[in-house]
């Protein structure tokens, strides 16, 4: 099986954003940035399909030279190959990604194309399913459960209310749930010999359809009224929700 | 004058609620007249029911070809819609089947595509759409440079206004799909019955790791039916195998976006703020007063949850 994977780096949960100088962008001073950790279960899921069905898995990011670092990453847990589609400007939207990924898509044919189901950073939500257009791919998004034989792809997901169970078949393009696996830790040796491992570089190209105005961060006022815990204090929460809040 | 399209999305003789907000959405950008709204197969009574929201007009796409729900059908059917009826923007809600369809519909028209708005505003000819970045830390204002743009709408954020009641003209569409180009089948739905899943819901009680163990959640489940919500969990009970994966709100749950959320015991993780931070209300109660969820509360009681929630809910259904 040659199971293309795709990945991208984002700054850590944790990280307090910024506005950066040019108002549009988050000023990266001091941040720390780490694979989005839901390509993670997608790099996970290609590595053991490949483990079970032979074959290789390709990591593949649209992104700045310092993206190097998760397709090393990607190689030291199991990868054969990567690529890095290189742009060092810092405004492209989706629809850019989406095009650069399905370029190399189409030169390399891969049977699946994995993606984690968001990244966090935007949390846009919309890659996988414009790659899957873009190359006219049956997808299916947020997958929890997977079971490939042949060409025959049987998955899950969770849908408001329940839980789907769909059938599709290879090729075709997969987003990935949390949960769907328990992603493994390289070991040193590995880190160590991914560090030399070649990485196929090429220049991004395209448009944006997209365009950032600006970017603030929101001045959220909570009434932010706490009380203790005798019986009034609770009879005044219920007031409070009941005529103020109006929520009960 | 070009048009504003609504995916409207059918839950048995009514609509979706985030098909309701999309249309008001639109009502805000354009003139009624300018609105259509676009169903799957949809019966007599969830089309009429556009009407109490001012909406006249809607092309029901009728075939035998989607009877069963298919994203790529969905989104070729919209695409000849838009293309006869001279629409330029297509507002669809961002709940599972609104992410999963509106990229589609975008890449099909060419058309620049932004998700999970929690703002649209006409400024100068275009629209200026807000919407939450890094977990909801920041917020982009941003617009579509094609012709035809695509928006999703973050649900419970633009409240479906009713307004006059309008006469609803439905116009039947065939569009030219066939069974054959339907690639992912859903082999069987799996209902959770009788329970109210967080993504839906107006009200949430979330319960945390404070709660001790699986057999105290009775207190979240009486709570939260009292006040008639969902019943929401943190990551710690969910890793925990307290509750399931369906509950957990938080950035690798569901993002959920209330008129009501109450944390109980939950003590406010960034990774859990990221999924509930746009509630309307946020109630927290914990018995450590420096939980950081406090930080994020509208209304707050620092103390023992298994003494305080009892109470609570006892107050709450006597008020009914």
């Amino acid at each position: 099986m040659n199971i293309l994977v795709c990945i991208s780096r984002v700054p850590d949960t944790v990280t307090k954003i910024v506005v950066g100088a040019d108002g549009k962008n988050i000023d990266t001073n001091g941040v720390k940035f780490i694979l989005n950790p839901y390509d993670e279960f997608a790099l996970e899921e290609g590595l053991q399909l490949i483990e079970k069905n032979g074959g290789e898995v390709t990591a593949l990011t649209v992104g700045n030279d310092a993206s190097v670092d998760i397709l090393r990453t990607a190689l030291a847990m199991g990868a054969e190959k990567a690529v890095h589609v290189k742009t060092n400007d810092t405004n492209f939207d989706s629809f850019f990604v989406a095009q650069n990924i399905a370029t190399v898509a189409k030169e390399l044919n891969p049977d699946l194309i994995l993606f984690g189901r968001q990244s966090i950073d935007f949390d846009s939500n919309q890659l996988a399913s414009m790659v899957a257009e873009i190359l006219e791919l049956p997808s299916v998004s947020v997958v929890s459960k997977l079971e490939i034989s042949g060409s025959t792809v049987n998955c899950e997901r969770d849908i408001e209310g329940g839980k789907e169970i769909l059938e599709t078949s290879l090729p075709c393009l997969l987003s990935v749930q949390k949960g769907i696996n328990e992603p493994r830790y390289p070991k040193l040796p590995q880190i160590m010999k991914a560090k030399s491992k070649p990485i196929d570089n090429r220049i991004a190209t395209g448009n944006n359809l997209t365009n950032i105005l600006k970017m603030e961060i929101p001045a959220k006022a909570r009434v932010g009224k706490i009380l203790g815990d005798s019986d009034a204090d609770i009879a005044e929460l219920v007031r409070l929700l009941h005529e103020d809040a109006k929520v009960i | 004058m070009s048009k504003i399209l609504v995916y409207l999305e059918a839950n048995d003789k009514q609509l979706k609620r985030t098909s309701y907000e999309a249309i008001t959405a639109a009502m805000s950008l354009t003139s009624a007249d300018n609105v259509l709204g676009v169903i799957i197969n949809g019966n007599a009574d969830a089309i009429n029911s556009v009407g109490n929201f001012g909406l006249a007009n809607v092309i029901n796409v009728k075939s035998d070809s989607l009877s069963n729900y298919s994203v790529t059908g969905v989104a070729t059917a919209i695409k000849e819609v838009v293309n006869v009826n001279g629409v330029s923007t297509i507002l669809f809600g961002s709940n599972a089947t609104g992410k999963e369809l509106a990229p589609r519909v975008a890449v099909k028209l060419s058309a620049g595509y932004i998700s999970d708005c929690v703002g649209l505003a006409q400024n100068g000819g275009n629209i200026t759409a807000t919407k939450p970045v890094y977990a909801g830390k920041a917020e982009v204002s941003c617009e579509v440079t094609s012709n035809i743009k695509v928006f999703s709408l973050r649900p419970n954020v633009f409240t479906a206004k009713e307004s006059s009641a309008a006469n609803v003209i439905s116009t039947d569409f065939t569009p030219n799909i066939s069974t054959d180009n339907l690639k992912v089948k859903v082999k069987s739905v799996v209902r959770n019955e009788g329970k109210l899943d967080v993504a839906e819901a107006d009200k949430i009680v979330t319960g945390g790791r404070g709660l001790k163990g699986p057999e105290n959640f009775n207190i979240v489940e009486d709570l939260a039916k009292a006040i008639g919500g969902a019943v929401g969990a943190s990551r710690a009970v969910v890793d925990a195998g307290w509750r399931p994966h369906g509950e957990q709100v938080g950035q690798t749950g569901k993002t959920v976006s209330p008129n009501l959320y109450v944390a109980l015991a939950v003590s406010g993780a960034v990774q859990h703020l990221a999924g509930m931070s746009g509630s309307k209300i946020i109630v927290a109660i914990n018995k450590d007063k420096d939980a950081p969820i406090f930080k994020v509360a509208d209304y707050g009681i620092v103390g023992d949850v298994f003494d305080v929630v009892p109470k609570l809910t006892t107050q709450i259904k006597a008020m009914a």
